[in-house]
């Protein structure tokens, strides 16, 4: 009787996050959607507790008890105080904590079925193998992430001799110990082998993977994290572990399916094209900007803006580096208080992984409807005034739709060159991650400004208020 | 095998559910969309209280304590900071 209650609470866990999905689909209704699913998560917790034998004693009260407060504390300081630049790395790390979490689990309960002397069944350890290699492949993925999210670690790819025939022969060295462990169900040691060498797996494959691709790697370990969380339903033979793993796989898959599009690269040439590693420096720079370059002053483009009557921002990584963000929102205002429209244009891999550009704009309160996407915002800058471009530079490469021999070519763009100005805030002519040249800085059209990001817009403010 | 044919459709059926509605979130939240997922998959935190509540053997307990801890972090703080974001999108 108490095992079917339980079970009843964890479908309700399960429709709550199911309902937490489904209320994402607009800002209106996400705030309540989110808390849904930590309601979701309460009563999954409390409904496990009381399976509990308390007549045991006290004891076992004090070890979860001490996990919990632990768990709390860092993940409340972390959640409360990271900046809402550094999203990416906390995201990677929060990944991490979850796919180790599931291998433990997984391996806790192949020694508490062998302890009890059960011998545990194919479906039991099959699924203890999925769990153990995806989640140390998530654990050690996400930490090598975060590490070069964070600049600790080199940003660009780390690769070495041979890595490719490493990282299969370390997958197919993991497939044969879970093979050897469904055959010998009491080997356990196979088990720790299995995560030793998927930890392996998950360095050397996130080590050669460059910063600007960074994104695609956040979303396929989300997705890795809550494939663990499935393989430890597996393992438990619990639907609504299932479940849950489930929906934040399917939600990896997706994410990392429209990164992918958006860059027009294939998911194997991200994780294993390396691109990135050499700055293909001066592969016809200097031909490109020889002499053509416009450099402007604060004063000049402040006279482009002060006529403008449709104004359209572009930004990208480089906003969030200079923490811009607020100094844009003024400038924004500035302009519409001067009875021009302003929008905004975000890349879909804009930053360091989806949707980044979005939180950072939210965050200075600038309203969600204003803030465009690729597909609609594009055929708007033929009739736009000026486009501005803060420390952007691949996705609005125009080579991308004219040179079919480009490392970037057929890959989607914002299309700023079509607008009558364009004004490309950037701190040098230096090359964007597919380290090629970009001939929007030397279009007639284009006024370049050299500077960081935050200040550049600062200084157009103080310009824009001194013109009349 | 009955109970594996059971989880493998409830596996199937839910993904096609995630995928569903997984499609209808705009890209202005894809970066609430990862962490938010990422709490729930922080669900594995019923597997670790059992095994810190069984305490079968030492070693199980303290996997079953380290797995408390990682899940925590992951629901608590993936959770809040989701809140965090989703709060600036509805002000104004």
């Amino acid at each position: 009787m108490r095992l079917a209650l339980v079970n009843l609470a964890y479908i309700a866990a399960s429709v709550l996050f199911i309902l937490t999905f489904k209320g994402l689909s607009h800002p209106r209704t996400a705030v309540r959607a989110n808390l849904m699913g930590s309601g979701g998560m309460l009563i999954a917790v409390v409904a496990t507790l009381t399976l509990l034998d308390w007549s045991q004693g006290i004891r076992r009260y004090w070890v979860i008890a001490a996990g919990l407060v632990v768990g709390v504390g860092v993940g409340a300081v972390l959640a409360l105080r990271i900046r809402m630049t550094a999203m990416p790395q906390m995201v990677a790390l929060l990944n991490g904590f979850g796919g180790g979490a599931s291998a433990l689990v997984a391996g806790a309960a192949l020694l508490e079925a062998l302890a009890q002397g059960r011998m545990p069944p194919t479906q039991f350890t099959v699924a203890t193998t999925a769990s153990g290699l995806i989640g140390a492949v998530t654990f050690w993925g996400s930490l090598v992430a975060c590490g070069k999210l964070q600049e600790v670690l080199p940003g660009r790819p780390v690769l070495f001799a041979g890595q490719k025939a490493v990282n299969a022969l370390l997958l197919a060295v993991s497939v044969g110990l879970g093979a050897w462990l469904v055959l010998h169900p009491d080997a356990a040691w196979t088990y720790w082998l299995i995560v030793a060498v998927g930890s392996a797996l998950g360095v050397s494959s996130v080590m050669r993977i460059g910063g600007a691709d960074m994104p695609v790697v956040i979303c396929l370990l989300n997705s890795y994290s809550g494939l663990a969380a499935c393989a430890t339903g597996f393992v438990l033979d619990n639907n609504m572990l299932i479940i849950a793993g489930s929906l934040v796989g399917a939600s990896g898959l997706i994410l990392t399916q429209i990164m992918c599009r958006a860059m027009n690269r294939s998911l194997a040439n991200v994780l294993f094209g390396g691109v990135g590693a050499e700055v293909v420096t001066g592969a016809g720079a200097d031909e490109v900007y020889a002499g053509r370059v416009k450099s402007a002053s604060a004063d000049e483009i402040a006279m482009v803006l002060a006529s403008a009557r449709r104004v359209v921002i572009v930004p990208g990584y480089g906003m969030a580096v200079s923490q811009a963000q607020h100094a844009v929102r003024d400038l924004a205002n500035l302009l519409e208080s001067r009875g021009a429209e302003v929008e905004f244009g975000v890349h879909p891999v804009a930053g360091r992984m989806p949707g980044h550009m979005n939180v950072l704009l939210a965050e200075a309160d600038i309203p969600y409807e204003k803030v465009r996407e690729m597909d609609a915002i594009n055929p708007t800058f033929a009739q736009t005034d000026a486009a501005i471009v803060i420390g952007a530079n691949d996705v609005v490469n125009p080579v991308a739709r004219t040179d079919p021999k480009s490392p970037i070519a057929g890959m989607p763009i914002l299309d700023v060159d079509k607008a009558r100005t364009v004004i490309v805030i950037k701190r040098s002519l230096s090359p964007g991650f597919a380290g090629i040249a970009n001939p929007l800085f030397a279009a007639d059209n284009t006024l370049m400004y050299f500077a960081d990001g935050k200040k550049a817009v600062l200084d157009l403010v103080d310009a824009l208020k001194q013109t009349a | 095998m009955e109970a594996l044919v059971i989880a493998l459709t409830v596996f199937v059926l839910a993904m096609f559910v995630g995928f569903e509605v997984i499609t209808k979130v705009p890209p202005t939240l894809h970066t609430p969309l990862t962490s938010g997922s990422n709490a729930v998959s922080g669900i594995t935190i019923v597997g670790a209280i059992l095994s810190a509540g069984l305490q079968l053997t030492t070693l199980t307990t303290v996997l079953g304590f380290l797995a408390v801890v990682f899940a925590t972090v992951n629901v608590v703080g993936g959770f809040l900071v989701t809140d965090r974001m989703l709060r600036m999108f509805r002000r104004k």
